[in-house]
């Protein structure tokens, strides 16, 4: 017998191959089980009064009208809802200092951002409870409100909790090597940038929606959970409902995407389940796209001020930011929303080599919706603060963008080495995928035909970017803070008397094809036909515990425990199969769903065969062997705080200078993201994350005015990148394997969204360099870009 | 997002529509595609008692040849005039900016009727029917009025037709012997416009002799740039002075701002609109 390290010398049809997904022939035939597709007998379902004031006091609030409106079930004001539900806070103690004060599921007293749920009713339908939510008389005594993050610390500042004292809800500092002596150095060129990252959202296709439904008799609670995270659900429920964890069932079914957003407690979800335990009959709440732009979390909303200090031959001397970090009025639960600023700081500058590093972050309280984590965390605002530092400098010294990278990139034969903020970094492939860029983007030819456009008077920029990625985290990203987060994950490989395979996880699948790679590593390790392979996930009655699909985890953590899993089921098989034919086990191996000779690949015996033995005639095996056809492991990463992975992004760009627009003319994409599972996943991830990332550089902002009052909330206001604008998106890979697992594969989700909007930046800069412009706010809006050029003015 | 209770009625005839519509005293509103007014309901914006559908209304579809004009029934869609000869032939100009309105899905259901009666200030039929002085036809129990183009786009989403009102044709006088440029810049294709320009323009030899310039997104309304259109007016083509000129008696104009662009961003894209448009079609 051989141990799982050598799965990769063997033959495998399956990791590794480009397999289509089973579940999307599903759901383009519209077969798709999304919650709102939930239809249960006495179903009622639930709308919400909200705040139309950033900050007020709540005089009062009438809801006898409400009550007496037609197919009304209930309604609860957000005092009367405190009464079954109690407040969370958003603090995790890794991250020291960081406060925020007890937060109510729904408004108590005080609103504290635009569309705070107030009250809560219940009706018949969903039109009905809106009816009566517009006969609720509330009175509001609005108060000053603390909108602008540059703002929320000045003294002068509302404060949102008096009892703080101030906005502040959390300062990190960071400090490594001499700062003043590095920038003192002789011959040293220092640039200083203001950056700023507009607020976005995340605008999945299915908005959040939540069934509760309660059984008085088990006084058992099931959530149809549109989300990410069901065994982190069901504590959060158990905890703030006062219901005992087992009693919690949590089902994610189909997610329409998620991107983060759905990862977090949300007021109004936790009310739905409070009312359905309340009026026993099931309740449900599909968010409408409005409430999901005022409520859905919102992300980045950063400023940041960088220095950078070079050497005259582009070597990095010292690099220092200062963060500012707006949260809106609670730092979100469980997660926190610190963790954004908290990578900021550990990532800005992460792939080079430098002298000094110092960082600040300061997260502030205003009353704007809360920002939390969404899709590649702090990411985008790390690369594009180092790489556009690093561009600025490069102009300064007139030295070409990729050569300065060359000189500062960590050397891939550096590795196990700690950044500057302190990270533990290994198995990374700067250089290799910087020079792999500049192959796969023509990146000489693209220079020659920016000079020839720019001779016709037409303005093209290139931008390079290189950036590391965070994924496969430990229990240092949240569990060690106290967050009822699981890092592990595990995964249950199930032999069926037909010979099939039952597999299930903890990682769950919001649409990127989690599924389809957990079957293909099944399929692949233990040996037989991918179409034998049926896969649960989402269901904490049924998967084994774990921590559901987040900071690109699914992969690398979940496919490692259902690596091991096959690998343990595969050895079990081979010995119940040794035994019926009398064969050594080292001699047999599982091919294609046959017991077959190691050696020659000859079929010794169907896989049903052996199961239906086991499952249905017990008694023709020795007494002493006691198959058990099913086996459970599970892993997580225990040598690294987080495993990174890194890339290189290029973007070619044209500004038209008479109208401000940024028109993406290609955009190459080299990840490194370990063993690539499956490469069709894979591109498309990094694809749509580069979507994503350009949606956050060009099109998407939440705008709020100067009373907090949010200003885009229908998709033709809040602008999303569509197919018509987008580029072709080449992408191409580098694959060096983590140490940390035997599958090797390191996460890959996010790393478009974390790279493209710098790339983006630093082509725009390119582009505008000689008119003597530069833009350092995103979105990079026609009209912010016709200002930097002087364009357009007040 | 769920509307709240209304009425719903589909007259067979004109005139059971009309005397719903008097009847509603303004409370019942018509129902076109209803690609604007169900968001508008769905937001609450628009509660109307009852909605008067028109689609049963034979006589408000189709497009017609009649002679020195081309009528056009409201309840005709999008894609129905996309796919006309007879528009793509006489209403050039409208031809050239049907492509840029909305997305195929809402070309499919949305009517020329509906955006006109809507008079979205962004939308871009509005400025093409000033541009070729096209008339609205009103109908009520009172009977049938024609208005210019010019005096029914009166302010934000505001017109000049009465509740009790049916839209129910535009007339168009064929484009003979006039050049035409449009030209709309938005952020992605298919969004409303941040500023565009419709021109209508006749030229003897080199010499402009009326240009006839609505622009769209840009104010309250779709509006004329009559000072743009007098300095034009006589000039020689191929003369960027008086485009210059042009561009700069926009100035007039009272821009509006709003999230998607200020009034000075406006201001200049009008400008960069009206060049491009001109270059495209005229100059
Ligand atoms: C995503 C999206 C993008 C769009 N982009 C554009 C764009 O780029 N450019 C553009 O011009 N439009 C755009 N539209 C609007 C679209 O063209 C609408 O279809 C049109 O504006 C309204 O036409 P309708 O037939 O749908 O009218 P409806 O929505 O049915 O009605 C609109 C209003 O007109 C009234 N009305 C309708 N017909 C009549 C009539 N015959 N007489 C009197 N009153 C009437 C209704 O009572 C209502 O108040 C967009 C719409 C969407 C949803």
């Amino acid at each position: 017998m051989t141990g799982p390290a050598t799965i990769f010398d063997r033959p495998n049809r399956y990791i590794g191959t480009a397999e289509p997904r089973a579940d999307a022939a599903r759901l383009l035939q519209g077969r798709g089980r999304f919650v709102d597709d939930i239809q249960l007998p006495r179903m009622v379902h639930a709308a919400f009064l909200r705040s139309p004031h950033a900050h007020a006091r709540i005089v009062s609030l009438d809801v006898a009208a409400a009550r007496a409106m037609p197919g009304v079930a209930a309604v609860w004001t957000g005092a009367e809802m405190a009464a079954h539900v109690t407040p969370w806070v958003g603090v995790l103690t890794h991250l020291a200092g960081l406060r925020s004060p007890p937060q109510p599921a729904l408004a108590v007293d005080v609103v504290r951002w635009q569309g705070e749920p107030v009250a809560m009713v219940v009706a018949a339908t969903r039109a009905e409870a809106e009816d009566a939510v517009e006969r609720i008389e509330a009175d509001y005594d609005p108060l000053p409100a603390a909108v602008r993050m540059e703002e929320a610390l000045s003294p002068d500042a509302p404060v949102i909790h008096p009892e703080f004292g101030s906005n502040l809800a959390w300062e990190r500092r960071v400090e490594t090597g001499d700062m003043a002596a590095a920038m003192a150095q002789p011959g040293v060129t220092v640039v200083e940038r203001t950056f700023r990252f507009g607020r976005h959202t995340g605008v999945t296709l299915e908005p959040r929606a939540t069934v509760m439904d309660y059984d008085p008799a088990e006084d058992r609670l099931t959530m149809h959970y549109s989300g990410q995270a069901p065994h982190m659900m069901q504590v959060v429920l158990s905890r703030h409902l006062g219901l005992p964890e087992e009693n919690i069932r949590v089902i994610s079914n189909d997610v329409g995407g998620s991107f983060g957003i759905k990862i977090h407690t949300y007021g109004d979800e936790i009310a739905v389940g409070a009312a359905a335990r309340l009026l026993r009959r099931p309740v449900k709440f599909v968010a409408d796209r409005m409430e999901s732009f005022m409520t859905d979390i919102h992300a980045r909303d950063h400023v940041v001020t960088g220095r950078i200090g070079v050497h005259a031959d582009g070597r990095i001397a010292g690099l220092e930011i200062d963060d500012l970090t707006g949260i809106g009025p609670f730092s979100m639960y469980p997660r926190t929303s610190a963790i954004e600023c908290n990578q900021v700081l550990n990532l800005t500058g992460a792939p080079y080599r430098m002298e000094a590093y110092r960082a600040r972050g300061r997260v502030v309280f205003q009353n704007k919706n809360m920002m939390c984590q969404y899709r590649a965390v702090g990411h985008p605002i790390a690369m594009a603060v180092a790489d556009g530092l690093l561009d600025e400098a490069g102009r300064a010294l007139g030295m070409d963008p990729v050569v300065i990278r060359q000189r500062n990139l960590i050397a891939d034969d550096a590795y196990p080495t700690t950044s500057a903020s302190g990270m533990k970094l290994d198995d990374l492939s700067h250089q290799k995928t910087l020079a792999k860029l500049v192959e796969v983007m023509g990146y000489e030819a693209l220079r020659a035909d920016q000079a020839a456009a720019r001779a016709r008077g037409v303005h093209r920029g290139i931008g390079i970017l290189s950036m590391v990625e965070v994924t496969n985290p430990s229990p240092m990203f949240y569990g060690i803070g106290g967050a009822p987060i699981a890092s592990q994950d595990g995964a249950t490989v199930r032999l069926d008397a037909g010979g099939a395979l039952h597999i299930s996880s903890s990682v769950t699948e919001q649409g990127q094809g989690t599924n389809a790679i957990l079957a293909q590593i099944a399929a692949g390790v233990f040996g037989v036909d991918i179409g034998r392979v049926k896969v649960t996930t989402g269901d904490t009655a049924t998967v084994p515990y774990g921590g559901g699909t987040w900071a690109s985890r699914g992969a690398g953590i979940g496919g490692e425990a259902m690596l091991l899993a096959a690998h343990a089921l595969k050895e079990q098989v081979l010995e119940v199969a040794g035994v019926m034919l009398q064969a050594g086990v080292e001699s047999l191996d599982i091919r294609a769903g046959k017991i077959v000779d190691e050696a020659t690949g000859a079929e010794r015996m169907g896989l049903a065969d052996l199961a239906r033995t086991v499952y249905y005639r017990g008694n023709e095996l020795p007494a002493d062997l006691k198959p058990e056809l099913v086996a459970t492991r599970h892993y997580r990463v225990s040598d690294m705080p987080f495993v990174f992975t890194n890339g290189a992004m290029g973007a070619y760009v044209e500004v038209d200078t008479d109208t401000g627009f940024t028109k993406v003319l290609g955009f190459w994409a080299v990840e490194d993201c370990g063993r690539v599972i499956n490469p069709m996943l894979v591109d498309e991830q990094v694809r749509g994350g580069v979507v994503q990332g350009i949606g956050g550089a060009l099109y998407e902002e939440c705008l709020y005015d100067d009373q907090g009052q949010l200003l885009n909330t229908t998709m033709a206001d809040y602008l999303v990148p569509m197919a018509a604008e987008m580029p072709d998106i080449v992408v191409a890979h580098v694959e060096t394997p983590t140490k940390t697992s035997i599958l090797g594969a390191k996460g890959a989700g996010e790393a478009g969204t974390g790279g493209a909007p710098g790339a983006i930046l630093n082509a725009v800069n390119d582009a505008l360099a000689p008119l003597g412009a530069s833009v350092w706010q995103m979105p990079i809006t026609p009209e912010r870009v016709l200002r930097a050029l002087g364009v357009v003015a007040d | 997002m769920k509307a709240a209770e209304f009425g719903y009625l589909r007259p067979g005839r004109m005139e059971e529509a009309l005397q719903a519509l008097a009847a509603g005293e303004g409370a019942a509103m018509p129902l076109a595609g209803g690609q604007s007014l169900m968001p508008m309901m769905n937001f609450r914006v628009a509660m109307p008692e009852t909605l008067v559908d028109l689609a049963a209304l034979a006589e408000l579809r189709g497009i017609h040849d009649a002679g020195e004009r081309v009528v056009i029934g409201a309840m005709t869609r999008w894609s129905e005039l996309m796919a006309s000869g007879l528009i793509a032939a006489e209403v050039p100009l409208l031809a050239r900016a049907l492509p840029e309105i909305a997305h195929p899905a809402i070309r499919n259901r949305g009517t020329i009727g509906g955006s006109v009666a809507l008079a979205d200030p962004a939308a871009e039929v509005p400025a093409v029917l000033l541009a070729l002085a096209g008339v609205v036809v009103l109908r009520s129990l009172a009977g049938e009025r024609r208005v210019a183009a010019g005096d029914f786009f009166l302010g934000h989403y505001e017109t000049a037709r009465a509740a009790d009102e049916l839209i129910v044709a535009l007339e168009v006088p064929k484009a003979r012997g006039l050049r035409h440029g449009f030209h709309e810049i938005g952020r992605r294709h298919g969004d409303f416009a941040l500023a565009g320009a419709a021109l209508a323009v006749a030229v003897e030899g080199a010499r402009v002799m009326e240009a006839r310039i609505a622009l769209f997104g840009v104010a309250d309304r779709a509006l004329r740039a009559t000072g743009a259109e007098a300095a034009l007016r006589g000039a020689v083509l191929g003369d960027g002075t008086a485009l210059d000129r042009a561009v700069a008696a926009l100035a007039e104009i009272d821009f509006a701002g709003d999230i998607h662009a200020s009034a000075p961003m406006r201001r200049h894209l009008a400008g960069v609109a009206l060049r491009r448009a001109w270059a495209e079609g005229v100059a």
